[in-house]
């Protein structure tokens, strides 16, 4: 009506702008349009119920990338997304019409139906989306397994639904019908239909004389299209467009034609087309409803890439924020930007380079026949000349700028999130109230309310909200039993807020939370501390993630070190998830393959170490070994092989059996290499006798052996001192009470040491020494001034009996402790057997053969306390 | 140097471009000497001499100065297709296009090409295929070799008319560098890597300044429009020789891939391990393919860190464990199992050659080998008897 107003006149009625969502060059387009037509009202394809919140877009606290998330109001795990972009057409229309003062309405269909349709289809696919049916009929707090599932799969809809004009975008059940965008393309040459869209349209300079000359020819070949293909396979299209037409008719009613509508290129023609209210209203009768709500939440390039899917043409976020924003030579300036990256990388970059990359962008445009290099072109420009051929640069390149690390925000005037309301619901349910006083709670997780408040206060740990502190309990050890400190903060409730991103009820959240965290997470360990912790949140689905980035990183990792740090953790979590009834196999197999590695890597590490290098190496490998025997006990390793669980069984190397029993040997095998490898630290070697002869694969003839051979004279005395600190250190004095054979050897050797040395070796052995117990101390005291002579006698006795030993074990008197000691470990009959068959090797040797030591110990702790 | 002085007649123009213009009169064919129907093997331009003409006559494309094609023209030559007449033009290199079209319009923007990768990835192949296409010749070639001097980058001096009648143009040999700068043509260095460094920097002039001076006689020959220079190297190689970051600035790299299935692979390692045992004869082996395919597999899994199923990341060794040295592993797994076995190549037989091939560096390498047969090897069904000659050799 108004068409004197501006030279470049759009046709008469309302100014229809088609776009594609997320397409810079469109958004341009539109504000261009927006800005010659001044239209009285926009209307923005999107859920009507939106339009309380519009408002806050022109506020400073609503930055994008964020969503409309709308959600249904009894079921959050049932949710849709419609992510909005900077470079995004409908926010640019948005944004227009507040700074100008016009009206902005969503005009799409309502969400209270789009997410009717959503369960309705959930119900009906049955396998479909991951949706269990249970859970769709009304299940409990645990019944959201995968809601995190459902919320990717809702926002992909949406994406094709509320957002996707081209048909297929990202939803590949939807793809395999007719694609507008592909048969334009296929009709000017292109194989890419993405292509083709950005060299037509979204790479048109803001140079264009008529800005609405895009999208009236753009309308021409939608309309071409549609009369052809009608709604393209999309049924529920033409729903929607008769909503959008009944929203444009009530609109036209106000403003005249005043009017401008943002919505996907595909639906132009049919909000053009002429129909009756009536029939109209006919289409909308009848659709499902939910009760729905709707809020903003803060949105990231990330997922905007994720969640748009490979076909809605925002894989590229960056890029296409770049191309937004910069106001002339997109080009030069984007890789004048990867250049700057680089170089903060420490790469050499220089001007000079910028310019031939530019020079070969361009040329590779021209020669792949398109107006403007693309994101391709660039990045081969990028890859030639930037980055030597190599991928690596590339990727940086591509996960900082390509998709780049924006973070929306929202303001707090947004709604709750639903990830707020779950959690006051789960809250309720099980009765755990927020409060600001600290309370101390204990938890048995035998009970299922309690194992249910466990689960929940540990997934909110994952997702940074510390209500919950766990503390270590009070008298119980047993791992049935948690204690917790509670305690409410009002900052919490703003980190619930923002943990909205991750999701949408409080398991989702955390599983994306902890997913996110293993791909981002720097250190093996933190990823090994990630799986315990998903373990307690009993959050299994993302365990296949965390593993895999956990395997990932083992298998990369040279530092033997880490992976000995990160063993036990695992192990401890293998233990966890076995109380607590998970299924652990893929657990144990990561754990089995660190082990592995550990093996291999150890003795190679332990070699040409300092002192606190090789301390720091003793603490890892009494971990590796506490864990190994855990992880051979763990019924969950059995996955591979049968091997023999005996404890008995040691020294065949490599029996081809991969089993648990099989690992302890190869454990014990390398800790043979250790004791026997000159090259490898005193403290080590000390240390690696020790735990051999702890565990009964090393006779104490042999641990004799070889302490007389690393106290030789020969040896430098820091370095026997260093091995005795291994053998004897860290508490473990009784031995020597116990061998008189071993502690003669120590107080030859001590005797031994020249003056000179002796100074040098005093700290260590005063270390090693003062970490006993007082009467341990004592004991070795007494023991030594009673004198060299039975000690010499008994070192000059035969091989078979040991210092202050008889000949012969007296076994009636060691005897009459074993039914007490039977019932003590809990061992059965036959393992008695066996071991009478090995006297000189298994445990049964200390159970024979050390009766006596037992009442000296008795007499010995009477003495000393 | 088989390029005889009269043959080529190159002018030194002194300060003027324009002088050399002439030259590219000059009859190639003849030069080179290599239309000869008994040549083993023909160059390029000549064995696909009819493709080009079908081009040339079909080019109606813009075409860079003294191109012989358009570079759309030429990548079509690389990458094959159909022309609107219908003749067909086979694929020289197969491979993603990417890289044919980034290397094609490195040439035409006047930047020297960088074509990198290990060995057998059709590095040469695709360097003599793009100076056919651009240049119509691809001989004008420089062998790289620890040994190749200055003067077979600059010129040479033909000492017995130095000596007779002094410096002199006529007392020049140019090199094929010098000769694709006079006459605007595309020449080509193999092997740049293996270049000793200081021979390489004389390159560094060439490429920047596009000059080539001549202080004996007080000239200089300056390139003309259409001049440029492919160099291969190869990847593994760059502690052999690493570029100067000058020289490397002044060329657009393109890394050539390796055979992307392990299908593909499989194949080249039985035709070239066939080809090869013919010319040793070795007796064929009847159940080799089983062997092949197994080390095939050992080296792409180390190549690339990562099993074959995906599931296992792994360290990767410092060796290159290119193709070639999985052909050399077989074929003399071949020779051990025809003179010391029972002819029938086993597990035995290439465990030693892939430990060896595997294991460059003692003490870093040994952790990867043995983590791999650990890890993946040992659990691996039907891999048994692999395992334990592996763990042999190893011990």
């Amino acid at each position: 009506m108004n068409d004197t107003r501006r030279p470049g006149a759009h046709d008469p009625g309302p100014l229809l702008l088609g776009v594609r969502h997320h397409g810079p060059g469109s958004a341009r387009a539109v504000r261009a349009a927006l800005a010659a037509a001044r239209p009285r009202v926009v209307l923005v394809e999107g859920p009507p119920e939106a339009d309380a919140l519009i408002p806050l877009v022109a506020g400073p606290g609503l930055r994008p990338p964020v969503a409309l998330l709308a959600h249904a109001v009894d079921e959050p795990g049932r949710s849709a997304f419609w992510p909005f972009a900077e470079f995004s057409p409908e926010w640019v229309a948005i944004r227009w019409a507040l700074e100008q003062g016009a009206a902005a309405r969503f005009i799409d269909l309502p969400a209270t139906h789009t997410l009717a349709w959503q369960g309705r289809d959930a119900s009906a696919d049955g396998t479909g989306e991951g949706e269990d049916p249970a859970e769709a009929g009304g299940g409990e707090s645990t019944g959201a397994a995968d809601s995190e599932e459902n919320a990717g799969a809702a926002g992909d809809r949406s994406d094709s639904q509320g957002v996707g004009d081209a048909p297929g975008a990202g939803d590949p059940a939807r793809r395999v019908r007719v694609d507008p965008l592909a048969v334009l393309a296929g009709a000017a040459g292109y194989d890419d239909p993405e292509r083709w869209w950005e060299d037509v349209v979204e790479h048109r300079g803001p140079g264009g004389r008529d800005p609405f000359a895009p999208f009236a020819a753009l309308e021409d070949a939608m309309g071409a299209l549609r009369e052809r293909y009608g709604a393209g396979g999309h049924a529920r299209d033409l729903v929607r467009e008769a909503h959008m037409r009944l929203r444009l008719r009530a609109a036209r009613k106000e403003f005249g034609d005043d009017v401008a509508v943002v919505c996907g290129a595909w639906h132009v023609p049919a909000l053009r087309a002429k129909t009756t209210v009536a029939a109209d209203r006919a289409l909308l009768k009848g659709l499902p409803k939910v009760r729905t709500d709707l809020t903003w939440v803060p949105w990231t390039h990330r997922r905007l890439a994720r969640a748009g899917g490979y076909g809605a043409g925002i894989d590229a976020p960056g890029w296409y924020g770049h191309l937004f924003h910069a106001p002339d030579r997109p080009v030069e300036r984007w890789l004048t930007k990867v250049a700057r990256l680089l170089r903060e990388e420490d790469r050499i970059v220089s001007s000079a380079h910028v310019i031939e990359a530019v020079r070969l962008a361009e040329t590779l445009a021209a020669l792949r026949g398109r107006p403007l290099p693309g994101l391709s072109e660039t990045t081969d420009a990028v890859r030639a000349v930037l980055g030597d051929g190599s991928e690596v640069p590339l990727a940086l390149v591509h996960d900082r700028l390509v998709v780049g690390d924006a973070l929306g925000e929202v303001p707090e005037a947004a709604p709750a999130v639903p990830l707020q309301r779950d959690l006051a619901r789960q809250q309720r349910s099980l009765r755990l109230k927020p409060e600001a006083l600290e309370r101390e709670s204990e938890l048995d997780l035998r009970g299922e309310t309690d194992a249910a408040r466990s689960r929940l206060l540990h997934r909110l740990r994952l997702l940074g909200v510390g209500w919950g502190e766990p503390v270590r309990s009070r008298g119980s050890t047993g791992t049935f039993r948690e204690t917790w400190r509670l305690r409410w903060e009002p900052e919490l409730s703003v980190r619930v807020a923002e943990a909205g991103v991750w999701g949408t009820t409080v398991q989702g959240a955390a599983r994306a939370r902890a997913e996110a965290d293993a791909e981002a997470a720097r250190g093996l360990a933190e990823v090994t501390a990630l799986a315990e912790q998903c373990l307690l949140a009993g959050l299994p689905e993302a365990l296949p993630v965390v593993m895999r980035v956990l395997a990932d990183r083992a298998a990369l990792d040279t530092d033997v070190g880490r992976l000995a740090e990160a063993l036990p953790a695992l192990v401890r979590s293998l233990r966890y998830g076995d109380v607590r009834g998970t299924d652990t196999g893929a657990l144990a197999g990561v754990a089995a393959g660190l082990a592995e590695r550990i093996f291999v890597g150890l003795p190679p590490a332990c070699a040409a170490l300092d002192t606190d290098a090789a301390e720091e190496m003793r603490g890892h490998v009494d971990a590796v070994h506490a864990a190994v025997g855990l992880l051979a006990e763990t019924p969950a390793a059995r996955s591979t092989g049968t091997g023999s669980t005996g404890a008995g069984s040691g020294g065949a190397e490599d029996g081809g059996g991969a089993g648990p029993g099989g690992l302890r040997d190869r454990w014990r095998a390398v800790l043979r290499a250790l004791a026997l490898r000159d090259t490898v630290a005193g403290v080590l070697r000390g240390r690696a006798v020790r735990l051999l002869l702890d565990d009964g694969v090393l006779g104490p003839e042999e641990a004799a052996r070889l302490m007389g051979f690393a106290l030789s004279p020969g040896t430098p005395p820091a370095d026997a001192a260093a091995w005795i600190e291994g053998f004897v250190g860290g508490g473990g004095g009784l031995l020597l009470v116990y061998d008189e054979r071993l502690l003669g050897l120590v107080d030859g050797w001590l005797a031994g040491v020249p003056a000179g040395a002796f100074t040098d070796v005093l700290p260590l052995l005063r270390r090693t020494f003062a970490a006993y117990e007082p009467g341990v101390r004592r004991t070795l005291g007494e023991l030594l001034r009673r004198g060299p002579s039975e000690r010499t006698t008994g070192r000059a006795a035969g091989p078979g009996t040991a210092p202050g030993f008889a000949p012969e074990p007296d076994t009636e008197r060691a005897d009459a402790v074993l039914p007490v000691l039977r019932l003590l470990l809990g061992l059965e009959e036959d393992q008695d057997e066996e071991q009478d068959e090995d006297p000189g090797q298994g445990p049964g040797r200390d159970l024979q053969g050390r009766p006596r030591t037992k009442t000296d110990d008795n007499s010995l702790a009477g003495v000393g306390t | 140097m088989s390029v005889s002085v009269e043959a080529t007649s190159v002018e030194v123009a002194s300060g003027e471009a324009s002088g050399s213009e002439g030259t590219a009169s000059v009859d190639k064919a003849t030069a080179s000497g290599s239309r000869d129907p008994q040549a083993l093997r023909p160059h390029a331009e000549h064995a696909f001499a009819a493709e080009l003409a079908a081009l040339a006559r079909q080019d109606d494309r813009p075409r860079p100065a003294r191109w012989k094609l358009s570079p759309w023209a030429v990548a079509t030559y690389l990458l094959g297709g159909t022309l609107p007449d219908g003749t067909a033009i086979t694929p020289k290199y197969v491979g993603p296009r990417r890289i044919v079209e980034v290397a094609v319009t490195t040439l035409a923007t006047d930047r020297a090409l960088l074509l990198l990768g290990v060995p057998g990835t059709a590095k040469t192949w695709v360097s003599e295929h793009l100076a056919a296409a651009v240049s119509g010749d691809s001989t004008l070639l420089v062998q790289g070799t620890a040994g190749t001097p200055e003067e077979a980058i600059r010129y040479g001096w033909n000492y017995a008319r130095l000596l007779a009648h002094g410096p002199s143009r006529d007392a020049l040999v140019p090199s094929p560098v010098m000769r694709a700068m006079a006459e605007g043509m595309t020449a080509r260095v193999e092997e740049l890597t293996r270049i000793p460094a200081d021979v390489q920097d004389t390159l560094i002039t060439i490429l920047s300044e596009k000059t080539l001076p001549v202080p004996e006689l007080g000239e200089e020959v300056q390139a003309v429009r259409g001049f440029n220079l492919i160099a291969t190297a190869n990847d593994r190689d760059r502690g052999v020789n690493d570029l100067s970051s000058a020289l490397r600035r002044r060329f657009n790299t393109v890394v050539l891939p390796l055979p992307e299935s392990a299908e593909a692979e499989v194949d080249i390692v039985t035709r070239r391990v066939g080809q090869i045992g013919r010319s040793l004869d070795l007796p064929a082996a009847p159940d080799g393919i089983e062997e092949i395919r197994r080390v095939v597999t050992v080296f792409r899994e180390l190549r690339d860190g990562v099993s074959a199923d995906g599931r296992t990341k792994l360290k990767s060794p410092s060796g290159t464990l290119s193709t070639a040295e999985a052909i050399s592993v077989v074929t003399s797994g071949l020779a051990l199992s025809a003179h010391f076995g029972d002819g029938v190549l086993r597990p035995g037989d290439v465990a030693a050659g892939i430990l060896g091939a595997v294991v460059r560096d003692p003490a870093a390498d040994r952790v990867v080998w043995q983590e791999y047969l650990e890890t993946v090897v040992r659990e691996r069904e039907g891999w048994t008897d692999f395992y334990r000659a592996c763990r042999e050799v190893s011990a």
